[in-house]
């Protein structure tokens, strides 16, 4: 809970990038008001920082002068408001009805026999997470897969290996 | 008539919503090519209001789902309050099935943003926020570049097109929540709140965004605009019919040879769909079900495929039209697995705020997956429907009811399936259940 948090000195001096700061200075000139900048600069302290530990809610709820509560309960209510680290790669498999009828519980099962993970789970050497997602809406290229910010649609096994092989030889994908 | 192939397909001809492939972006310089800001140009030089009278002839039911009619919609503005005025655009596309929007943002976002610069005018906002759900990574990048285009070739910011009207367009990135496409609970996003809807009255075009007058529309709808102004009202409802207006983007999904987008007339044949566009069935398997607007709306069995893509051609054979989101299943699929991934969906986006939702979307997965894995006891299936009853008509918004719909709906239409998981203990169809 953010309130509980114990702060050391070095904690304390989280804070944004001169550029992450630049882009919050232009968010708030984008709305009538501060809070609502305040999933703007949740994802953007998920970018910079990874995911949302109490240090960066708190860092959020400083910049924009809005109480920690509600930035904890916005932060909390969005899945893709990341509150743990995620894998280098984090892998969503979407697992609803279109992409279910083209086989995507066993592509989530290929995934986690071949990282050696369950959903929610990152490998240890931080590389990859893995996740069941609900609808991605791109049912039509069922079925589909998300790595960070890129859809892999009309996937297959042979498409998951080649994914996979491809990601782990090519280190610092960006995020 | 249009395709819109999602594999890489033969080349579509250009339609009048789908304008291009899926390997294509229109920008703005081909917007223009293509005869882009002639409509923009005619609402210009048209008072708000004969727009909004031309959208309301047009008979232009709102693409997101509940078909409301654009025009009317705006009409609800109050006439004398001094508060700014703010036009929304729902991008927060979500509803398992539902492709579309996503066309617009990540290939032709000027038809959608020529709309929405129409519609602020109508409207009279000076501000418009488009909301689009977070993973679409790419295509907010897209619409985003089409933004900065407007302003730099000074179609909008201090002028529109150089008319005293100053608008100014910004991208609204979602976080990860299905209900965030309820008009009120993405006001609330917006806001910087979790996304829970409000309690209407007031809606939102009295009380909406930072308490300001609000009109809040779908991303095709947006296009729709485009169009009847292009085109004229007649022209538009001549695309469709006459009560339901206009041409339509219809997505297949599941188990067809030729899944992806189509354009076709509102109105369109759901057999010529499916079996014309779509090129039927996989290995030519006989239909099973058909769920014919999203994962909310109520599933068909094989003998009521005999109907019209519109709003009242659905609604006759007891179903939604919904967002046009077609998906098919064949023979061999098992209806408890497929009511299971959508029992599960609506558990895990009830935002939580209403008890019936919170509670009786976990009750609905549970007793599901129950059957799913053998455990299912004499009785659930009518335990299933009282607990679906239950949630109807008894929430905030109409998450409980999307999520009540397909449960009835599924045990009612496939009930021997569900007693025959129920008294072998396991799938009938062999499925082996999958926990994740």
């Amino acid at each position: 809970m953010v309130g509980l948090v114990e702060y050391g000195g070095e904690r304390m001096n989280l804070a944004f990038s001169s550029d992450a700061e630049r882009r919050l200075q232009e968010l708030l000139g984008r709305y009538p008001n501060r809070q609502a900048a305040v999933i703007p600069a949740l994802h953007l302290a998920v970018r910079e920082f990874g995911y949302l530990s109490p240090e960066a809610m708190d860092l959020v709820a400083r910049r924009l002068e809005v109480p920690q509560s509600l930035v904890l309960g916005t932060a909390t209510f969005y899945t893709m408001l990341h509150k743990r680290p995620v894998g280098r790669y984090h892998i969503q498999v979407c697992m609803n009805v279109a992409c279910y009828l083209k086989g995507s519980d066993n592509l989530a099962n290929q995934l986690k026999d071949r990282l050696g993970i369950g959903f929610g789970e990152v490998t240890p050497d931080g590389m990859f997470s893995l996740e069941g997602v609900q609808c991605l809406a791109a049912c039509g290229m069922a079925p589909v897969i998300q790595v960070n910010k890129d859809y892999h649609e009309d996937m297959t096994p042979a498409k998951v290996d080649a994914l996979l092989d491809q990601l782990r030889s090519a280190p610092g994908g960006e995020k | 008539m249009t395709m819109f192939p999602t594999t890489s397909q033969t080349s579509p001809t250009r339609g009048y919503l789908l304008r291009c492939g899926n390997d294509e972006f229109i920008d703005l310089k081909r917007h223009r090519e293509l005869g882009g800001h002639a409509a923009l140009r005619k609402a210009l030089a048209m008072t708000p209001d004969a727009v909004r009278e031309q959208v309301k002839a047009a008979n232009l039911r709102g693409r997101g789902g509940a078909g409301f009619p654009a025009g009317t919609k705006w009409g609800f503005l109050p006439k004398d309050n001094p508060k700014p005025r703010y036009l929304v655009i729902n991008a927060d596309e979500g509803e398992p099935g539902t492709f579309k929007d996503r066309y617009f943002l990540d290939h032709d976002p000027h038809a959608l943003l020529e709309g929405v610069i129409i519609t602020a005018w109508a409207i009279g906002a000076h501000q418009a926020y488009i909301y689009v759900r977070g993973e679409f990574f790419r295509p907010i990048e897209r619409l985003e570049s089409a933004i900065k285009e407007l302003y730099d070739a000074g179609v909008i910011g201090k002028t529109v097109m150089g008319k005293p009207f100053d608008l100014d367009i910004v991208v609204h990135q979602g976080a990860g929540a299905y209900i965030c496409g309820e008009e009120s609970a993405l006001l609330e996003s917006i806001e910087g709140k979790p996304g829970r809807p409000r309690m209407k009255p007031p809606f939102p075009a009295v009380v909406g965004l930072f308490g300001c007058p609000t009109i809040i529309n779908n991303v095709e709808t947006m296009a729709g605009v485009r169009l009847i102004l292009e085109h004229g009202a007649d022209a538009f409802l001549a695309m469709g019919l006459p009560k339901d207006g206009g041409p339509k983007v219809f997505g297949l999904s599941g188990h067809v040879k030729r899944p992806g987008l189509y354009e076709g007339p509102m109105g369109l044949s759901l057999k010529k769909l499916i079996f014309e566009y779509g090129g039927g069935t996989i290995d030519d398997k006989p239909i099973k079900g058909v769920i014919p607007g999203g994962s909310s709306t109520a599933v068909l069995l094989p003998d009521q495929l005999d109907i019209t893509m519109d709003f009242e051609g659905v609604k006759a054979a007891g179903s939604s039209l919904g967002t046009a989101s077609v998906m098919v299943f064949t023979e061999g699929t098992c209806p408890v697995a497929v009511l299971l991934r959508i029992a599960r969906f609506y558990a895990h986006e009830s935002c939580g705020q209403c008890t019936p939702c919170r509670d009786g979307t976990g009750w609905l997965e549970r007793i599901v997956e129950s059957i799913e894995f053998g455990h299912g006891r004499p009785g659930d299936c009518d335990l299933l429907i009282s607990a679906a009853n239950q949630i109807m008509g008894n929430t905030i918004c109409a998450l409980g009811d999307a999520a009540a719909i397909p449960v009835i709906s599924f045990v009612q239409q496939f009930r021997q399936d569900f007693e025959d998981h129920i008294r072998l203990g396991a799938c009938p169809y062999g499925n082996k259940p999958e926990g994740h």
